[in-house]
C-alpha cells in the first residue's frame, strides 16, 4: 500500500520539495542581504539598535496565517502567490539575523576592537579582517534559526497557493487522508533538520577558540 | 631640546561635564622613554590615548616632531605609533604571525616579507618564530602573550610607542622578564615612549623622566633620581605608599635606574 502510495504521489512530493526550499532559500537570501547590512550599521548607531529591532521583533510575532493574509490584497505583488510567500518568509527571518549580527560584533572583546583601531586598520579592513570573522558562529547561529524557521512557516504558504510542501498538509486536512498530511509533513520536517544540522557543523567550524586562561 | 611628542594646553571632559585631563602641557623628548604615574582615574590612559587619537581633545593639541596631530591622516599617524595595552587585544582568530603582520598586510606588504618581518620581530621579543608563529593566541601564556603583543605594536617600524600597563597582569617573576625586554628593545631601537604604568619600580628601570598625573593635573616631571629625592608632597605620598611608608628603598637596594 506504501508503495503504491509512493508511486502515486513520490514526483509531487519530489517538486513540492524543490519548491520549498525555492521558497526558504530566496527568502533567507533577502533576509541576510537586508538583515546583516542592518546589523553591521546598527552597531555603529546604537542608539537605533532599540527601536529596529523592535520593529523586527514586531514583526516575528505576527501570525502566519495572518500575515499570509495581509499581504494578499497587495497590488503589487501581482498575482504571483510566491512573491507574497517569499516577502512573508523573509520578514519572519529577519529579526534573528539581525540580532545575531549586532549582538555578534557587539559581544567582541572591546581591547580587540580598540587595538584594530589604533593599529591603524581602516573601517573596513576592521569590519572584514576582524569584526565579521570574530562574530560569524554568533550571526550563522541566527541564520540557522532563521532558516528552520521558514522551513516551517513555509508550510503555510500553500494557504495562499505559493505551493511548497504545505500543499500536501493541507490537502490532506480537507480530504481526511493522514498519508497526505505525512507526505507534507514528514519531508518538511527533514528539511528542518538537515538545514539544522548542516549550519549547526558550519557554526561550530567557524567558533573561535577562546582562551583557558584569562588574561 | 628636540621635543617628539609634545601635550600643549591639553584639556579633555567626558560628555558628562567630568574633566580628565586638565592643562596639560608636557614636552617628551625624541628618543627617551617617559613613565606616567598616578592613581586610577588620574588621566594617564586619557592622556595616551590622545597621541594616536583614540580620544579627541575638549582644548589644546598634541604635537608630533612640532606638527600637530590633528593635520596627519589618522589610520598613517597610528600605523607610525605602536600600541600595547594590558589585555594584549590580540586578535583571537589569527595565528601569532598574522597577528604579528597585521599592520604589513594591512599596509598591502608581499606575504614573504611580511612573514619574515613577523619572525624576526618574534625573535626580538624572545620567541622561538619555529615554535610560536602558528600558534594561536589562547593557546600563550600570558606573558608570551604580551611579548606578541609588543612585537605586533613595532611591525611596522613606528616612530613613537605607546604602552599602557604593559605587564600590569603579569606575576612578578615574568615582568622582571618582559621589563629587560623591553628596555633592551627600547635601547635598541631608540623609540620614543611613553609608558602608564602603577609599577614605581617599572617607571625606575624603564624611564629616562617619570611624570606624575593627579586629577588630570601634571604634578611632577623629573628624571628618577629627583623623582625619589623629591620633597614634593604628593611625590612622597606615591613614593610612601609604594615602600609601605619607607622612602629610599628603590636607591638602597640598588634598583637600576636610568641616568639621562
Amino acid at each position: 500500500m506504501t508503495e503504491g502510495f509512493l508511486t502515486q504521489y513520490g514526483s509531487e512530493i519530489a517538486t513540492l520539495t524543490l519548491e520549498h526550499l525555492w521558497l526558504t532559500g530566496a527568502a533567507m537570501l533577502f533576509a541576510t542581504a537586508i538583515a546583516v547590512p542592518s546589523g553591521i550599521w546598527l552597531t555603529r548607531s546604537p542608539q537605533w539598535a532599540k527601536p529596529i529591532i523592535g520593529l523586527a521583533n514586531v514583526l516575528q510575532t505576527i501570525p502566519s496565517l495572518a500575515m499570509f493574509g495581509f499581504l494578499l490584497p497587495l497590488p503589487w505583488l501581482g498575482d504571483r502567490a510566491a512573491r507574497i510567500a517569499i516577502l512573508a518568509l523573509t520578514a519572519y527571518a529577519l529579526l534573528p539575523i539581525l540580532r545575531n549580527t549586532y549582538a555578534g560584533i557587539r559581544s567582541i572583546d572591546p581591547a580587540v576592537i580598540e587595538v584594530a583601531r589604533a593599529l591603524g586598520l581602516t573601517n573596513s579592513q576592521r569590519l572584514f579582517k576582524v569584526e565579521l570573522p570574530l562574530a560569524a558562529s554568533v550571526i550563522l547561529a541566527g541564520l540557522r534559526t532563521a532558516t528552520v524557521t521558514c522551513i516551517g512557516i513555509a508550510t503555510i504558504a500553500a494557504a495562499v497557493g505559493a505551493g511548497g510542501l504545505g500543499e500536501l498538509i493541507f490537502r490532506g486536512v480537507a480530504s481526511v487522508d493522514n498519508r497526505l498530511v505525512l507526505a507534507g509533513a514528514i519531508p518538511a520536517a527533514l528539511l528542518a533538520l538537515l538545514a539544522d544540522g548542516a549550519l549547526g557543523l558550519l557554526e561550530h567550524r567557524m567558533r573561535i577558540p577562546s582562551s583557558e586562561s584569562s588574561t | 631640546m628636540n621635543a617628539s611628542i609634545e601635550f600643549r594646553g591639553l584639556c579633555f571632559a567626558t560628555s558628562q561635564g567630568r574633566l580628565l585631563l586638565d592643562n596639560i602641557s608636557l614636552a617628551i623628548e625624541e628618543g627617551t622613554t617617559t613613565a606616567v604615574l598616578g592613581r586610577s582615574g588620574s588621566g594617564k590612559t586619557t592622556l595616551l590615548r590622545t597621541v594616536n587619537r583614540l580620544v579627541e581633545p575638549t582644548s589644546g593639541d598634541v604635537l608630533l616632531q612640532g606638527k600637530s596631530v590633528q593635520a596627519f591622516e589618522v589610520i598613517a599617524l597610528r600605523r607610525n605609533i605602536g600600541y600595547v595595552i594590558q589585555e594584549t587585544g590580540l586578535f583571537p582568530h589569527f595565528t601569532v604571525e598574522r597577528n604579528v603582520g597585521l599592520v604589513l598586510e594591512a599596509e598591502q606588504c608581499p606575504r614573504l616579507e611580511r612573514i619574515e618581518r613577523s619572525h624576526d620581530l618574534l625573535k626580538a621579543v624572545g620567541l622561538d618564530p619555529a615554535a610560536f608563529a602558528s600558534r594561536f593566541p589562547h593557546q600563550l601564556s600570558g606573558g608570551q602573550r604580551q611579548r606578541v603583543g609588543l612585537a605586533r605594536a613595532l611591525a611596522a617600524e613606528p616612530d613613537f610607542l605607546l604602552m599602557d600597563e604593559p605587564f600590569g597582569a603579569l606575576d612578578p617573576l615574568t615582568r622582571r622578564e618582559m621589563q629587560d625586554m623591553l628596555r633592551g628593545i627600547l635601547d635598541r631601537m631608540n623609540r620614543t615612549a611613553l609608558l602608564v604604568t602603577h609599577d614605581l619600580d617599572e617607571a625606575l628601570y624603564l624611564a629616562h623622566r617619570i611624570v606624575l598625573l593627579k586629577e588630570g593635573k601634571v604634578i611632577a616631571n623629573l628624571a628618577p633620581e629627583e623623582f625619589m629625592n623629591s620633597s614634593h608632597p604628593e611625590i612622597d605620598a606615591y613614593i610612601r605608599a609604594f615602600h609601605r611608608g619607607e622612602r629610599g628603598i628603590a636607591a638602597n637596594e640598588g634598583f637600576q635606574m636610568r641616568r639621562s
